[in-house]
């Protein structure tokens, strides 16, 4: 037998490991998969927040010459609409599928560093409340995601709007590094018996592809935010131009992130979708290898292609030409990835469960943003589409479109597993229907006000210029992609059906060898692979499905210590950080103090 | 820590350490931090529109001496976790010690730097090169401070007899951070002291 | 290169206009005044040319790629109780078909693409009109140093001359566009950056800033005016006539303006001067607010926002900040009176 799912050496009814329960389990919990919990939850939270920014915009943005949102707190609410959406819901919504799935695919206990990953988790949880603990101040970041100098200088932006995105997007990137160094180290070391890199999961994969572009990519948003900070709070010049300081500078270091951060946004939806495809069309995933590869270009080339959201900037025709060719580059890689989902589908018998429905929508929606990407690469017509919203119907597509269903598909795909809860199909089936076509009404019309000149980030529009059509079509839609949401919540909360089946999508990856929901160690005995969709060579062994994982005590199996530690660090750090927006050195100096205490009293403290 | 073995300590994929493995993926990350912070020193050098220059501000002898002990002290690491290895104590605490006066030395040399540079009339909002100067010696130096606490740390623990040959890999992480942080100054003293 | 092209536009100019008018421009894009599809200027013309070919590809990958996933998911719905479908793993000749054919797809945009870009960045030669366009928060200076004369909110350009825009920020980084005769391209505080373009007609077409640059970027608009090249003369001469100072009190009252009025604007007028120009060969630089010579026969008021009645313009003097939220000019607490006057004033002298 390829997987040793059965039989446990210590299967004695010992209560080795009570179930662990209570707030408190849950502030000092260092369980990978607790910890995904908490950071799905957290981050659905802040996808609704976002959510209902979306629709406060199409409101506004539903008539001409429209007052329902003043000019300021529109400002705001799409730089929080977009910074949310981006770092408080998308990235970590991945983070709950890295958190929760790599040990389990990989065969592991837990990740390299469980404290460490209860750090991450902390850090962020306090970064994403602090940001929006900015609009109880009525002084939320209204200078855009991008924060283009020099518009965020203290000259322009006297409020505290840009402290608490500086400050607030600084502490959140403590915690996507900390969980990069964390993952990536878990992805090479803690591979159970037989499971070289290329047989590894596709989800696996990409996540660690991600997770090297996080490690890269975050070093360089933290100079810039740095610099920014230092400008602002102790006045520096390196973005005031009276000085010397250039503003090109900020949009270099921006993009030399926000370009790979695109695929920090991606690649783990294309994983997900990896992972579902080959089990709904009961063949494996086409071209293993090509995925891999194509993967790892993407990311490459991920780096090099940075001035693309820069043409209008006037860079010199060699420039533009280099940033032109290297974008149109990754579309090779990127249909390499579409043929092969489709390679998968084709010839396989199709079970078109919810799951399914979501992937195959991402391929659908998917397709539509990469071309409008490719069109954004041919750099004259970029001076046309840039700034428009031609390129809001491109992200869109490819992050709603491409990240969101993706992420969708994973949360039906992966619940059973999660929760001992199945989702009901036929209201999943709704919900993607709902959100399909409330997602195409609102999003496919801007590729037609973006060609036809409407430029985003403006709070109203005069009437006159023909926007009003398209705009009133995508407000509407924006309110059935928000019922979708609605539908989705009501099949979480009320429709649900218990279900302990450890394996109801008859899957080909590890973590569907093991009781619903998974016991704290996840493995009783830790697996041995010899291919690269061990449960399904598991089961074709047996010729027919495998008997149901029992329930055993752990007894014997050592686990890490739960511990405080992680929390009092990620307070202490975050406060050294807000201490600098306030202005009170002491803030700082006490921050750095807990920070230090928890330090040691972390590295000193018994891991298990 | 009991007789079992612990799955999270069982051999890894690798054969490496998961901590040293941690820290070189954290080294890789940090290059990038340097990177950004060294690129936007060269971008910034000589678009002050006011002085001091670096010309003006710069001195060199002093911080050749501390970069020099710096240097001896990546040496001075590797004996000192040779020590460890092999369990010789006296070489252990002997070098390590020897590793964290020149640490403490070179960070107290900046400080001193600093102030005279401020003296001289130039602060973090005094110019560009001010600005950019103070903002990367500092994060170096921030690290350098880092790694003398760290070393200290390790010191006390050596003094105590807990630092023993199977625990010397503490040592060797610390150790790499180390090095780390002395190859970063070898571009940054170029680059800004001797490119001035 | 050519060869692809050429037939390419073929195509796109005859058998596919039709379809390209229902999918790509839904609708008629005259119905957007603010459109890129419908190009009236050279350079306008490039960008669109080579988009038209983008756009004809990804049509077709479109269409094919989606009925490749459509035909797959009807072709291959499972029924419960299929056997196993064929297990395969992947095809080494199918991955570099579906590599070769993307990149030959690409390699034929990239070259119109390369070429485009470095005839955007042609120099316009010496015959170029130069303006010089500087960005303010929010509303665009344009200055005319062949001429001497400043103006604010319209761009007045001759069909038929090229002119070069020599394009900076007087504060944040804003992005002028034109996007019927030229595109977009940012400005900035520090560094110069440059546009060109010869309109082909004339007319009156609006344009925005594209780059986001504070509380009021969604109303930082401009109008661009196209004259045919007597018209433009008689602009430039028009705008070139002195005008009387607002302190001046020796000229006589014009048409449009009675004596008891012109005495009640001329007490405010020293306030307003504190910010605004009033005769467009005063090429001071670094105002605070837009030069006001022309004013009266603008348009739009506002930075190209609001139409230019009399009632409109009374209630910009009235409360600017009711206006526009975060404007620079704040409200002065004019009476009506004085806000009457001031009105006839603007419009009687600078017509």
């Amino acid at each position: 037998m390829a997987t040793t799912v059965a039989g446990h050496p210590h299967a004695a009814p010992v209560a080795a490991h009570a179930e662990k329960t209570g707030l408190w389990s849950w502030i000092t919990t260092v369980d990978h998969k607790r910890i995904g919990i908490l950071y799905g939850v957290t981050a659905f939270v802040f996808f609704l927040i976002g959510g209902i920014e979306a629709l406060l915009i199409r409101i506004q943005l539903g008539a001409p010459d429209n007052t329902f949102l003043s000019p300021e707190l529109y400002n705001q609410l799409f730089t929080m609409h977009g910074t949310t959406m981006i770092f408080l819901a998308v990235m970590p919504l991945s983070a709950m599928f890295f958190n929760y799935l790599i040990p389990l695919m990989i065969g592991a206990r837990d990740v390299a560093f469980p404290r460490l990953n209860a750090f991450s988790y902390w850090v962020f949880l306090i970064g994403g409340l602090f940001m929006n603990a900015s609009f109880l101040f009525g002084a939320a970041p209204n200078q855009g995601w991008f924060g283009y100098a020099n518009l965020t200088s203290r000259q322009y932006s006297p409020g505290l709007n840009v402290d608490f995105w500086t400050i607030g997007l600084q502490i959140l990137g403590i915690a996507s590094l900390a969980a990069a160094v964390n993952f990536f180290v878990t992805i090479v070391n803690l591979r159970c018996r037989g499971m070289t890199l290329m047989r590894m999961p596709m989800f696996v994969w990409m996540s660690f592809i991600t997770q090297i572009l996080l490690l890269l990519a975050f070093p360089v948003i933290t100079v810039a935010l740095i610099l920014l900070m230092f400008d602002r709070a102790f006045g520096t010049t390196f973005f005031v131009p009276a000085a010397g300081g250039d503003p090109l500078l900020w949009q270099h270091l921006f993009w030399i992130f926000g370009h790979p951060e695109v695929y920090i946004l991606i690649l783990p939806a294309f994983g997900i979708v990896s992972e579902i495809l080959p089990v709904f069309s009961r063949k494996p995933l086409f071209g293993y290898a090509a995925m891999v590869f194509s993967g790892a270009f993407i990311a490459f080339l991920g780096f090099g292609v940075w001035s693309h959201h820069m043409f209008a900037v006037h860079m010199g025709p060699f420039a533009d030409a280099v940033f032109a060719l290297g974008t149109m580059l990754i579309a090779i890689p990127t249909g390499v990835k579409i043929f092969n989902w489709l390679g998968t589908v084709w010839g396989g018998s199709l079970r078109l469960t919810t799951p399914m429905y979501f992937a195959l929508g991402f391929i659908a929606m998917f397709i539509i943003g990469g071309l409008s990407g490719v069109m954004h690469s041919v750099a004259p017509h970029d001076l046309q589409q840039t700034d428009t919203y031609f390129i809001v119907a491109h992200f869109h597509y490819v992050l709603f479109g491409g990240s969101i269903f993706s992420l969708t598909a994973g949360a039906y795909y992966w619940f059973p597993k999660m929760f001992g809860r199945i989702l009901d199909e036929r209201l999943g089936k709704v919900h993607f229907w709902l959100m399909f076509v409330g997602f195409n009404l609102t999003f496919f019309p801007m590729h037609f006000l973006g060609l036809n000149g409407m430029p985003r980030r403006v709070y109203t529009y005069p009437a006159g210029l023909g926007f009003e059509f398209w705009n009133q079509v995508e407000t509407a839609g924006s309110f059935v992609l928000a019922a979708s949401f609605l539908v989705f919540l009501y099949n979480i909360f009320v429709r649900s059906k218990r279900t302990t089946a450890a394996d109801p999508w008859d899957g080909a990856t590890l973590e569907w060898s093991i009781p619903s929901p998974p016991q704290e160690w996840n493995f009783a005995e830790l697996p041995t692979v010899h291919g690269r969709d061990p449960l399904w060579e598991a089961k074709r062994a047996r010729g027919g499905s495998l008997p149901e994982p029992p329930r055993v005590s752990g007894a014997g199996i050592h686990l890490p210590n739960p511990s405080y530690w992680p929390l009092v660090t990620a307070i202490g750090a975050s406060t050294v950080l807000i201490g600098i927006m306030v202005g009170f050195p002491w803030v700082s100096i006490a921050g750095g103090v807990v920070l230090f205490v928890g330090v040691y009293a972390w590295a000193f403290e018994p891991a298990h | 820590m009991t007789a079992h073995a612990h799955a999270l300590e069982h051999e890894t994929s690798t054969g490496l350490d998961s901590r040293k493995l941690a820290i070189w993926t954290f080294i890789g990350s940090e290059c990038l931090f340097f990177a950004t912070l060294i690129s936007t020193y060269l971008v910034y050098k000589g678009k002050s529109v006011s002085g001091p220059t670096p010309a003006q501000i710069l001195e060199i002898p002093l911080v050749t001496f501390g970069t020099a002990l710096l240097l001896f002290s990546s040496l001075f690491v590797v004996l000192a976790l040779y020590g460890a290895q092999q369990g010789r104590r006296g070489m252990l605490i002997g070098w390590l010690g020897a590793t964290i006066f020149c640490g403490a030395f070179f960070v107290g040399m900046q400080v001193y730097e600093f102030t005279h540079f401020v003296h001289k009339g130039l602060t973090l909002k005094t110019n560009l090169f001010g600005s950019s100067f103070y903002t990367l010696t500092g994060f170096h130096g921030t690290h350098v401070t880092i790694g003398v606490i760290w070393l200290v740390t390790l010191f006390i623990l050596a003094l105590r007899g807990k630092l023993p040959p199977e625990k010397a890999l503490n040592l060797e992480i610390a150790a790499l951070y180390w090095h780390f942080v002395d190859v970063v100054w070898i571009v940054i003293f170029p680059v800004v002291y001797l490119m001035r | 290169m050519p060869l692809g092209k050429v037939s390419l536009r073929r195509v796109t100019g005859r058998a596919w206009a039709p379809v390209f008018a229902a999918l790509a421009l839904a609708g008629c894009a005259e119905n957007y005044p603010q459109t890129t599809l419908l190009p009236r200027g050279d350079f306008a013309r490039l960008l669109h040319d080579v988009f038209q070919t983008t756009v004809w590809w990804a049509l077709v990958v479109f269409v094919l790629v989606e009925g490749l996933l459509l035909f797959a998911i009807f072709r291959y719905r499972g029924r419960p109780g299929d056997a196993e479908p064929e297990q395969t793993h992947g095809n080494t000749t199918l991955e570099i078909v579906w590599t070769a054919i993307p990149a030959f797809i690409l390699a034929m945009i990239a070259v119109p693409t390369v070429k485009t870009i470095f005839a955007t960045y042609e120099d316009p030669g010496p015959e170029a009109l130069h303006i010089d366009v500087i960005g303010h928060q929010w509303w665009w200076e344009f200055r005319y140093p062949e001429y001497g004369i400043v103006t604010a909110g319209e761009l007045h350009v001759p069909v038929g001359r090229t002119v070069r825009l020599n394009m900076s920020a007087a504060d944040v980084l804003h992005s002028f566009w034109v996007p019927q005769f030229a595109a977009k391209r940012d400005v900035f505080p520090n560094r110069p950056t440059h546009l060109w373009f010869k309109a082909e007609v004339a007319g009156n077409f609006p344009g925005q800033c594209a780059e986001f640059c504070g509380i009021q970027h969604g109303r930082m608009a401009h109008r661009i005016v196209a004259h045919e090249p007597a018209e433009f003369e008689a602009w430039v001469a028009k705008m070139r006539r002195p005008r009387p100072a607002p302190t001046d009190t020796a000229t006589p009252p014009a048409a449009g303006i009675d004596s008891a009025q012109l005495a009640t604007a001329r007490k405010v007028l020293p306030t307003c001067a504190g910010c605004h120009a009033f005769s467009a060969t005063d090429t001071t630089r670094g105002r605070i607010g837009p030069n006001l010579a022309d004013v009266g026969s603008r348009s739009f008021i506002a930075a190209g926002w609001l139409e230019n009645t009399d009632e409109n313009l009374a209630r910009w003097l009235r409360t600017p900040q009711a206006v526009k939220e975060g404007v620079l000019m704040p409200n002065l607490g004019l009476t009506d009176e004085q806000v009457t006057a001031l009105v006839a004033y603007l419009r009687a002298y600078h017509q």
